[in-house]
């Protein structure tokens, strides 16, 4: 299983992924979303395998 | 399936801005994003080499971005943090401000950051200073960015600023143009530039190097340029009408790769073919009691923010 942490939250979902599907697992917009592996940030059409950690950053600032 | 490459060198991508059909490594869009913030700096005549320049710095990752880059590009440029007194249950306020300290000790000596509290100068936070106003009652932000509009312009042009420069980006631009479309705010929409000229009674020249980029591009610079950025949002910005707007907008560049790009820049192309002419903004003269620029013919909103905010 990969873990995802969102928001101080962890979530674990099935691995063989990409980030892309994992944010819209989750139900958040991939426009509005980043992800990063081991702090790096990686495109959300990276692989993802069954033991990666994977951070997700929502982009959106403002009111 | 591993991934896309850097179009330039081929290495692993980092992001892949799909709006413009390129994939880039960590490296490749460090220095794209550089490349095209001088490029439309220059493009719109936004910063002039012996400008002295003012970066409008909240302690996240557009504002800490900007002006890490404008610092790299070569300009003089200071900072200047409002401390708006948001408490929110976290210390709001605070730590944006220890963000903005932290990343400004550790650029070029001389730089120099400004540290403007409301509170300390008007006697109240923007939180109290919007709940006694109409303004505050139905909109916090709208009373928020009036009171940090008015402070930037003043500190500005009392420490001899000739240029204001605000981390606002493409997605931010995006949300007002659609929520000034949808109510139909004409003079609103013919003010609506990356570059906004200053004039003699003591406006500030005004420009947004960022207002090109996606807000997934600036949040991406700042992280792979090692930027320690201030990551919560504003306690009051949740519901707010902008978020809404960015969220649709979001949705429909999701399904349609480019939609804010065309939208935002489609709209100022229509604006110089002359969309909207004949749209003048108001007239603009000095307050009678703080002397920044208002549309008003009294007391500026500012002031009359203040003065209700001041009334038992």
């Amino acid at each position: 299983m990969v873990k995802v942490i969102y928001k101080n939250s962890e979530f674990q979902v099935p691995g063989n992924t990409s980030p892309r599907k994992i944010i819209v697992r989750l139900g958040l917009n991939p426009e509005s979303t980043l992800a990063t592996r081991s702090g790096k940030l990686i495109s959300l059409e990276t692989s993802i395998g069954q033991q990666d950690e994977i951070k997700l950053i929502s982009v959106v600032s403002g009111g | 399936m591993s991934g896309y490459s850097c179009r330039k060198c081929g290495e692993a991508c980092a992001i892949n801005m799909r709006q413009h059909r390129l994939a880039l490594c960590e490296n490749d869009f460090i220095e794209w994003v550089r490349k095209h913030t001088a490029e439309f700096i220059a493009k719109h005549r936004m910063i002039e080499p012996d400008d002295r320049v003012l970066v409008a710095v909240s302690g996240g990752k557009d504002s800490l971005a900007l002006w890490s880059i404008l610092l790299d590009l070569g300009f003089r440029a200071d900072g200047l943090h409002i401390d708006l007194g948001i408490e929110g249950g976290n210390g709001y306020s605070e730590r944006s401000r220890q963000y903005a300290r932290r990343f400004a000790d550790g650029i070029s000596p001389g730089t120099v950051l400004h540290i403007l509290n409301v509170r300390d100068i008007y006697g109240k936070s923007v939180p109290e200073l919007a709940r006694k106003g109409v303004r505050g009652r139905k909109k916090f932000c709208s009373a928020c960015g009036l009171v940090k509009r008015h402070e930037m312009n003043r500190t500005a042009r009392e420490l001899g600023y000739t240029v204001l420069v605000t981390g606002h980006n493409l997605d931010d631009e995006a949300a007002v143009l659609l929520g000034n479309v949808l109510h139909w705010e004409t003079e609103y929409m013919a003010r609506q530039l990356p570059v906004l000229q200053g004039n003699d009674s003591g406006l500030i020249k005004r420009a947004k190097p960022f207002a090109r980029f996606y807000e997934r591009e600036t949040a991406a610079y700042a992280i792979v340029s090692g930027i320690d950025y201030m990551p919560d949002e504003c306690p009051f910005s949740h519901g707010a009408t902008s978020l809404g707007y960015k969220e649709i907008l979001n949705s429909m560049e999701n399904q349609s790769p480019g939609t804010k790009l065309k939208f935002y820049f489609e709209f100022l192309r229509a604006k110089k073919k002359g969309l909207l002419q004949g749209y003048t903004p108001a007239e603009l003269r000095q307050c009678g009691k703080c002397g920044e620029v208002t549309g008003s013919s009294g007391l500026c909103a500012f002031c009359r923010l203040i003065e209700r905010a001041r009334l038992p």
